[in-house]
């Protein structure tokens, strides 16, 4: 009984006698498949991806929330997570990469460096304010210098949160 | 070798050397920059590194200063060399030292330095159609965020 209370949409849920059967909407498979395997793409900028890299070691283990396939093409991957300093050289690779991923395609700031631009955000030539100024829209932000491990995770909960509530799972 | 024989050595084969401040660094002038190089690697100062090539922005001149290192005999020794923001021209050393090619192309890139005869100066950290030096004191872009100084 607990485990239905934690299914999306568990009132539509049926079990048949004598199997383990379930009826439910394909809106709710499609949710639940695309928030189970979030491939993240393996991209590191600066010392945040020590941390991203940490998460995904055994001690933290990313592979408990489905992704913790990093893939090392953007064509195979769902979720940008910018970890580090975007630099203005690195920013036209960025915008190639987050153009080449395949929709539906989801992008999380991880550390404030991403996010504002962080301590380089005044007297620096060579960093982008942020990865908003590229043109990439954010779906979620994780502040820290660095966040740890527990924050990335919250992070990407809270993205998965998102894609559950979208409207049309199927897009 | 102690750095006063050292600068001896060096005011013997060129007369136009002089000593700078507390760090015994010499100051040669622009032209025999080639004539030092050759004199420090082939002399019994055997000279076989070049450690760090930087620059230093002082508005009226920029200097530029070579660390040398010798692995056989175990000394160093610091040139300077002055040039006039009007005429920010030098010889490049990446003929006798490998090391210097990439140095020269970072102050290229940085201060605007340009080297004469150097194998391949483009930009080596920034994007390569900048225009401007990002390290000179006059640096300013409608991006760049100066933060007020208390």
């Amino acid at each position: 009984m607990a485990i239905t209370e934690k299914i999306p949409a568990s009132g539509l849920i049926e079990k048949l006698p004598g199997g383990g059967v379930f009826l439910t909407t394909t809106e709710n498979i499609f949710k639940w498949a695309k928030v189970s395997s979030l491939w993240p793409l393996t991209f590191g900028l600066a010392c945040c991806a020590i941390e991203m890299i940490a998460a995904g070691a055994s001690r933290f283990d990313i592979d408990r929330f489905g992704s913790g396939v990093f893939r090392a093409s953007p064509r195979q991957c769902d979720v940008l997570i910018l970890a580090g300093t975007v630099s203005v050289k690195m920013g036209n690779c960025i915008k190639r990469l987050y153009a080449q991923m395949p929709e539906p395609k989801y992008v999380i700031a991880m550390g404030n460096c991403a996010i504002t631009g962080g301590i380089f955000c005044y007297d620096t030539y060579s960093v982008m304010k942020g990865t908003e100024e590229l043109g990439i829209p954010v779906d979620v932000y994780i502040p820290g210098c660095p966040p740890r491990p527990e924050s990335l995770f919250f992070g990407l909960m809270k993205l998965q949160e998102m894609i559950r509530k979208e409207k049309n799972a199927a897009r | 070798m102690q750095p006063d024989k050292i600068f001896s050595l060096l005011k013997l084969k060129f007369s136009q050397a002089t000593q700078e401040g507390s760090c015994g660094a010499v100051v040669i002038p622009r032209e025999r920059l080639l004539d030092v190089a050759k004199y420090l690697i082939s002399s019994e100062l055997s000279f076989d590194n070049l450690h760090c090539i930087t620059a230093v922005d002082r508005q009226e001149r920029i200097e530029l200063v070579y660390i040398f290192f010798s692995l056989q005999a175990r000394h160093n020794l610091t040139v300077k060399v002055y040039l006039t923001p009007d005429d920010l021209k030098v010889e490049s050393l990446a003929s006798f030292w490998k090391s210097a090619d990439w140095f020269e192309r970072e102050i290229y890139d940085l201060f605007g330095v340009t080297f004469r005869n150097h194998p391949n100066l483009r930009r080596i950290l920034n994007p390569e159609d900048w225009k401007d030096h990002p390290l000179r004191k006059n640096f300013s872009r409608s991006d760049f965020i100066k933060k007020e100084r208390y």
